[in-house]
């Protein structure tokens, strides 16, 4: 085989990786490269240093040490049936691209997976080496995000947790049955339990109030999955309780919803078109929905149809919709759970709301300055100076607020 | 009306002494006319000059300082006169920063939010190039056009994370420099004072080229985040346009390249052995087979079946409801707070641990999840029926002379009644078809649930007795079937 030169490489090993939708670089500990001869720092929120005309943000070095795979999963470019080019880094390479980017401001670190190759320890030792090397021989100081391979030894996931800020592991379909139909090496159980290790790991690092003996470090950034929409049945019900159920058992930081994307050389065992990207935007809605405004999962569902969300307009105003009774909410009084439920107000806007109202009452020019759009909470709502009247039981009021259709014909 | 000359556009301290100065002169917003550099520079401006205060002359909000510190470094000229206008207000308003919905505060939310997003712009989109001097030493440059005066602020950003590097970042109004040691500002500059390029920007362009996906076409939430202001100082941005044009004929590529024969390397791979047993044969068997179940639908959400532990051959079986959240993650039954009652027990009465096998009616965890907590569900009856498979062949397996069924629902599943009274059936021997001897007592998790201090004592007296009586019919049963060992 002719050897591939390092640029070669990237442009393989990335276009590998970039499947993987997660790309966050926020929510590790506060550290710094002040005082060391390294590079690197990470202080809570991450940075997107680039975006790609598909509006993604690019904030790691997203690389795949290698695309060989022994595994068979139908949705994955990388599956062992397909005829892509393969390539593989070493150790080194990655390294050294990491510090390279890293030094020039392109990234905030790096996220590195990989094809099992040989076998999921083999494969795991070698991506530790990469962190370990980034942080013992060249002091880097930047995010790392690795992939976890559910079978691989709990010695060597241990030890990525010390040397990484996130770990992974993709639960990879919403249902079990999918899974084992489009990925028959996969084991759900074996990737929950992975799942399950990990928090156990991140509970034991959680410094105990009181306690003089810091525990050792892991992973500060927590764990996170991905999971693949529309690539086999399953509707927007089981999807979002999947996630819930996994949110739950886990302290999963994020669960990452990824639109399955036609990928060259596609197995025939894979639909032939790919979801609205539009249902991906409007799952994020909903699970951001359920975990910081106190909706429950069948309470958002039921705000579309069937099973699914709806998705000419977003979950919050489609659960309002349908719950036109609970309204409007008296700005001036309301608690704060059902402010959350206003379409149009966010937390923010709901904090600032709730501390203006201490010192006067409220007008309908009032929250318009807390809010991107007045047009949206106003017929939700009822303020010193305002009752949206019969607006509130108009027949058309999802026309008027919905967005122009111009914006449906994104898919 | 009062004329104020600042010197630097972002100069927190130089506007403060002024402000104390006119504050303690007690001139009004209205009177004062604020000038920055060369701006607005009229030759007969009129108005009597305020010697600056260096003292404090009152007290505000910490946060109207932070806000401040902020919101100054924002180019719209109104900057100076706003703040002067909050501080003065401040001074029969005291919450005015709380009423986000007043005019001057919500000015002053706008001014801090760009300032915050361009600073962050900044530490994005900064872009170095390395060069080398005759004497090996890497120096690494760039420009940047921020939109504000952020450069002082947000520096401190880079010193911390480029720490072992020398850099130095020049703006048009501006430049810092790193040494490794020492952060240092300097007069502005040109794009022409940096490099223009840097060998490394292949490999970054392509990576950009590589990571992005043409089937997920969507310019304008690029452009929101990106603004196409930034993209001139973005060596990755001269890719942007060639890639939108081909992103069509690329996914047209990618799906008409449609599934071809797997290469050689797939065909030669070795099928995985299936794990599916179909013959259990053994104890270790069901163990492995469990794993497998889809006998009920509870195996979806659980993260895995908990199966029974202990010997082998265990003279007595403790049978649980089903796992909890700790037996769900470990594994393993019992090892949650229940557990620990359940193990207390046993020394305490004197069973010996090593003759007890301990499981649970239903081998997955049911729960439905709120928010980052798992709340138990009670098992139904069409769980419990179908798990039933699994918890006979323990029972076959281990051959225990005594079941305990902690709870109704094992109670449930071994007596295969949908209604059991617990205090009814508890304290009397149950004898099952098999020749084993059944009792009936409490889930430990029971006697954790109990409010009370005295309804607890009683309770785990009760749960006790229970099991002294478990004891007891094990020490006869091995009395009665001893002399038949011997004969």
């Amino acid at each position: 085989m002719a050897t591939l030169t390092l640029t070669r490489k990237l442009a393989i090993l990335a276009d590998a990786a970039k499947y993987d939708a997660s790309c966050a670089s926020s929510g590790s500990e506060k550290r710094d490269s002040a005082g060391s001869a390294g590079i690197g720092s990470t202080e809570g929120h991450g940075i997107c240093h680039s975006y790609a005309p598909d509006g993604r943000c690019i904030s790691l070095l997203k690389l795949l040490l290698t695309n060989f795979c022994i595994y068979d999963c139908a949705y994955c470019i990388n599956r062992s049936s397909s005829n892509v080019q393969r390539a593989r880094f070493s150790v080194e390479e990655v390294v050294r691209l990491t510090l390279d980017f890293y030094a020039r401001n392109y990234i905030e670190g790096l996220f590195l997976s990989s094809g099992i190759i040989r076998s999921p320890d083999y494969t795991m030792e070698q991506m530790v080496r990469v962190a370990r090397s980034l942080r013992e021989e060249h002091l880097f100081a930047g995010y790392i995000h690795l992939k976890i391979i559910p079978n691989a030894a709990p010695e060597l996931l241990i030890e990525a947790g010390r040397w990484a800020d996130r770990l992974s592991t993709n639960i990879e379909l919403p249902t079990d049955n999918a899974l084992e139909k489009l990925a028959p090496e996969k084991r759900p159980s074996e990737i929950r339990t992975a799942m399950a290790r990990l928090r156990g790991r991140l509970e034991a690092a959680a410094p105990d109030k009181g306690a003089r003996a810091r525990p050792e470090k892991f992973a500060p950034a927590g764990q996170s999955t991905q999971m693949i929409i529309g690539a086999d049945g399953a509707n927007d019900a089981a999807i979002l309780t999947r996630a819930a159920g996994l949110y739950s058992g886990y302290q999963l930081r994020r669960v990452y919803y990824s639109a399955f994307s036609p990928i060259p050389d596609a197995s025939s065992r894979l639909p032939l078109r790919p979801p609205p990207l539009l249902r991906e935007h409007r799952l994020y809605q909903a699970d951001w929905l359920i975990r910081f405004y106190g909706f429950e999962v069948p309470e958002i569902v039921a705000g579309g149809e069937g099973g699914d969300l709806d998705l000419g307009i977003d979950p919050k105003l489609a659960w309002a919709l349908k719950h036109r009774h609970a309204f409007p909410v008296d700005i001036n009084r309301a608690e704060r759970e059902m402010l959350l439920r206003v379409p149009g107000l966010g937390i923010n806007a709901v904090n600032r709301l709730l501390a203006a109202r201490r010192h006067h009452r409220l007008r309908l020019e009032d929250v318009a300055r807390l809010t991107a759009s007045i047009a949206k909470v106003r017929p939700f709502i009822a303020a010193a100076d305002w009752s949206p009247g019969g607006l509130i039981d108009q027949a058309r009021l999802r026309q008027k607020l919905a967005p122009p259709p111009e914006q449906l014909a994104l898919f | 009306m009062h004329l104020v000359r600042l010197y630097r556009p972002n100069d927190f301290d130089e506007w403060r002494r002024h402000a104390r100065g006119l504050i303690a002169a007690g001139i009004a917003p209205a009177d004062i006319a604020w000038r920055y550099g060369n701006d607005g520079y009229e030759l007969f401006d009129e108005g009597e000059l305020l010697p600056a205060a260096t003292g404090a002359v009152g007290t505000v909000p910490r946060l109207f300082i932070e806000r401040a510190q902020l919101a100054i470094q924002h180019s719209d000229p109104v900057r100076f006169s706003l703040l002067y206008r909050l501080l003065w207000r401040q001074r029969y308003a005291n919450h005015l920063l709380d009423d986000a919905t007043d005019k001057d505060n919500s000015l002053l939310t706008r001014l801090v939010s760009g300032v915050r997003r361009d600073s962050h712009k900044m530490k994005a989109f900064v872009r170095f190039r390395k060069v080398v001097d005759g004497a090996g030493k890497a120096r690494f440059l760039a420009w940047f056009e921020p939109e504000h005066f952020t450069l002082e602020a947000t520096a401190p950003f880079f010193a911390r994370r480029f720490a072992g590097m020398h850099w130095v970042i020049v703006t048009p109004y501006a430049s810092a420099w790193w040494d490794t040691k020492n952060l240092h500002f300097g007069p502005g500059g040109r794009k022409s004072d940096i490099p223009a390029e840097d060998a490394v920007e292949t490999d970054w362009n392509t990576y950009y080229r590589a990571i992005f996906n043409p089937a997920r076409l969507k310019v304008s939430m690029m452009k929101s985040e990106m603004p196409v202001k930034y993209w001139r100082n973005l060596p990755e941005a001269a890719n942007i346009a060639p890639m939108i044009r081909n992103a069509k004929a690329m996914e047209q590529d990618m799906i008409a390249r449609a599934a071809t024969q797997p290469p050689p390397r797939h065909l030669r791979r070795k099928p995985e052995s299936d794990e599916d047993i179909e013959e259990i044969q053994s104890l270790a068997d069901a163990r492995a087979a469990v794993q497998g179940c889809r006998r009920c639908p509870l195996y979806e959400h659980a993260t895995q079946a908990v199966f029974g532990e202990g010997p082998e051959r265990a003279d007595v079986m403790f049978v649980g409801e089903q796992p909890g959240d700790q037996e769900d993650l470990q594994g393993r039954p019992f090892v949650g707070p229940a557990g620990q009652v359940l193990d207390d027990v046993i020394e305490k009465v004197g069973i010996d641990r090593r003759r007890v096998y301990v499981t649970n009616a239903v081998k997955h965890f049911k729960f439905t999840p709120r928010g980052k907590r798992r709340i138990h569900q009670r098992p139904g009856g069409g769980e419990i029926q179908a798990c039933k498979f699994w918890l006979g062949l323990e029972i076959g397996f281990v051959r225990p002379k005594v079941i305990v069924a902690l709870g109704a629902t094992a109670a449930q599943s071994l007596i295969g009644k949908a209604s059991i009274t617990i205090s009814k059936l508890r304290g009397e021997p149950i004898q099952m078809p098999d020749g084993i001897v059944l009792f009936v007592t409490n889930h430990p998790s029971y006697l954790l649930r109990i409010p009370d201090a005295e309804g607890k004592r009683r309770e785990r007296a009760k749960f006790e007795a229970d099991l002294v009586l478990v004891r007891e019919t094990m020490a006869e049963l091995e009395k009665s079937a001893a002399p038949s060992g011997d004969a």
